[in-house]
């Protein structure tokens, strides 16, 4: 388990209601206030796409939004920045192994 | 339909919130806007003392300075309108501004915008630099101080600015172990106070040494240092295996200036600032009227004079609308002082090189 | 050495200590060894021992005469660079700043470390204080061999050998 316990500065010690959602097809959860990366991450996940052509693993990179490494489809819609998007319940989160396909917004 | 706004505010960091709040002191609107899901910019992941005076909120840890800053901010709902997890998507040179809020696509015309962007951590050359597990500093920073969650048990620092010795030092402080912090350079690069109270805790720092490869499958698993001579050679044989399951890389930042080249600011590359840099009047204004840029995306420096660069940048812009602070005239020589007092010791030597070729620029134009 | 690995030589350190003689009563030693834009303890100092100037980049100078060794600079430096030193008959008291878990608790014996890291000898915990004034810095009182004035820099957890 990635999640920190204790910290002498910060407090992490604070009930949080769990959020679940699926990674991969699998049933999986974070806590409110995670990003997808963050939960991700917190489940030892460490890719989170491929590049585009020789479909290397990617992960996170810069956490700001900034960087595009940690584009998933979330919910089928392609090159989310899951490193700035807050984990919803009932959240369906795949690795992106593509630039993304066009999609209608709702 | 196209929303009006007098002034925009593009990034809540330490700039953007202070250029907002001496807007709304001078009584001029604003429309402050985040594609963060939290306002604070970077200083929400600080969780040490900052340094500086107490103008600057030294000896305050970051993350508090943040919450004073929004405080502030908040203190004006009828003035200061704040759209979080909104991306500006767009620039463009009548001031328009495209939005995606949510999942909301909005139009926005400003009468005058403060770029306020702050800055992105630069990438490190080397074999398998983009397996999963080498992350920014900063990145790593904003993992376990923001979110809680550890990047991993053993790790390797690759730099020795100020980031990469803060970070190294939050990093034990999760739990996590630091391996060694290499520097490229025969010199580290941060404050000595931070490089001290690494050694101190057992952390060893390897100068003119750098980081050759990373191994692993589907993530870092290894990497190998090598050691530079005084050209910054490879001296065969020097090299060192370490087993780490993270790699942060501290190389320095780069100003976000993509939004201000769109629009046609005049940028240029100046490598004391960071990278491409706006080329700015005193008053922080663009070369393009009304359009202002402060803080990181400015000049990459510490967080102490992004917001004194972003409440200067708030007064002028509000005074080119004509909201003209009570304080002006004393706030801007104060603020102006501010900045001459944090960049004047041998720290400030780079900044003070790089704005002198930047003002070099702006007087030849 | 400071600038290649970030600790003072010995030479450095001793700079940095008034006579032995001064430290009968505590004072604060400053490890501030470079002109670094900050001001904090020379502002949060009640008596005015500590002087840094117009210039917030200039070297802390502390007055030993003012100084009496109350330690609130000790968690007031951002840089943690600030200790509170007494010499005993005995044994040496020292105060630190520390801002690890797990926390040191009154009545343990801890391992004294050197600037390099290094484990020098044993640390008896005396008092520790955490105040909402002090910001999450521990203030950890400390005694130490006598050999250990020029030497000791902080405490390790015996957990961490």
């Amino acid at each position: 388990m990635m999640r920190i316990k204790e910290h002498p500065i910060l407090d992490f010690t604070k009930e949080r209601k769990i959020i679940r959602f699926t990674f991969n097809g699998q049933e999986v959860f974070g806590y409110e206030g995670d990003t997808i990366a963050s939960a991700l991450s917190a489940l030892g996940v460490k890719q989170f796409s491929t590049s585009i052509k020789h479909k290397r693993p990617r992960g996170f990179y810069c956490a700001i939004g900034n960087c595009s490494s940690c584009h998933m489809i979330v919910d089928g819609v392609p090159n989310v920045k899951t490193c700035i998007t807050l984990l919803k319940e009932g959240m369906k989160v795949e690795t992106q192994t593509n630039k993304g396909v066009l999609y209608d917004l709702k | 339909m196209i929303l009006n706004r007098d002034l925009v505010i593009i990034g809540a960091g330490p700039s953007g919130l202070c250029a907002a709040k001496m807007a709304a002191e001078s009584g001029q609107k604003v429309l402050l806007i985040d594609r963060n899901p939290q306002l604070g910019g970077q200083l929400i992941k600080q969780t040490h003392m900052f340094f500086g005076s107490e103008k600057q909120y030294a000896k305050t840890r970051g993350i508090d300075i943040a919450k004073k800053l929004i405080d502030d901010v908040k203190n004006y709902p009828d003035l200061i309108e704040i759209w979080d997890n909104a991306t500006v998507l767009g620039l463009y040179p009548d001031k328009v501004l495209t939005v995606l809020l949510g999942e909301t696509y909005r139009k926005v015309q400003a009468q005058a915008i403060i770029v306020a962007t702050g800055a992105s951590e630069k990438v490190l050359a080397f074999e398998n630099n983009d397996l999963p597990g080498i992350y920014g500093a900063g990145a790593v920073q904003t993992l376990m101080n923001v979110y809680g969650v550890k990047p991993g048990e053993k790790i390797v620092m690759v730099g020795s600015g100020n980031i990469g010795l803060i970070v190294s030092y939050q990093l034990m402080q999760a739990g996590v172990k630091v391996l060694a912090v290499i520097e490229a350079a025969p010199v580290i690069g941060g404050y000595k106070v931070h490089a001290s109270k690494l050694q101190r805790l057992g952390v060893d720092i390897i100068t003119s040494c750098t980081i050759k490869k990373a191994l692993g499958q589907d993530k870092v698993e290894s990497i190998i240092t090598t050691r530079l001579n005084e050209k910054w050679e490879e001296i065969p044989g020097t090299e060192q295996e370490y087993d780490v399951d993270a790699v942060c890389i501290a190389v320095g930042l780069s100003p976000l200036t993509n939004l201000l080249a769109m629009l046609g600011c005049e940028l240029k590359y100046i490598s004391e600032l960071g990278g491409l840099v706006p080329v700015l009047t005193n008053d922080y204004e663009t070369t393009i009227e009304g359009v202002y840029a402060c803080g990181d995306a400015s000049s990459i420096e510490e967080a102490s004079s992004a917001m004194v660069e972003g409440y200067i940048a708030g007064l002028t812009a509000s005074k080119k609308l004509g909201k003209v602070h009570p304080d002006y005239d004393d706030l801007i020589l104060d603020f102006r002082k501010q900045l001459e007092v944090l960049r004047s010791g041998p720290f400030g030597e780079k900044i003070r090189k790089g704005l002198a070729k930047l003002e070099g620029v702006r007087v030849g134009c | 050495m400071l600038n290649q690995k970030g600790y003072p030589s010995p030479e450095q350190v001793k700079t940095k200590f008034p006579d032995v003689k001064i430290l009968v009563k505590p004072k604060a030693i400053v490890e501030c060894y470079e002109k670094i834009p900050c001001n904090p303890c020379s502002t949060s100092c009640p008596f005015k021992a500590i002087t840094i100037g117009e210039d917030i980049n200039n070297i802390p100078i502390v007055d030993f005469d003012k100084c009496t060794g109350c330690g609130i600079c000790v968690y007031s430096c951002p840089g943690l660079a600030i200790t509170v030193c007494e010499v005993l008959d005995d044994k040496i008291r020292f105060k630190i700043p520390y801002e690890f878990l797990p926390f040191p608790k009154q009545g343990e014996i801890w391992s004294a470390v050197n600037r390099k890291g290094e484990v020098i000898g044993e640390a008896y915990i005396e008092k520790v204080t955490l105040t909402p004034r002090q910001d999450k810095t521990q203030l950890v009182q400390v005694l130490v061999d006598k050999d250990l004035l020029y030497e000791f820099v902080t405490i390790r957890s015996k957990v961490y050998e």
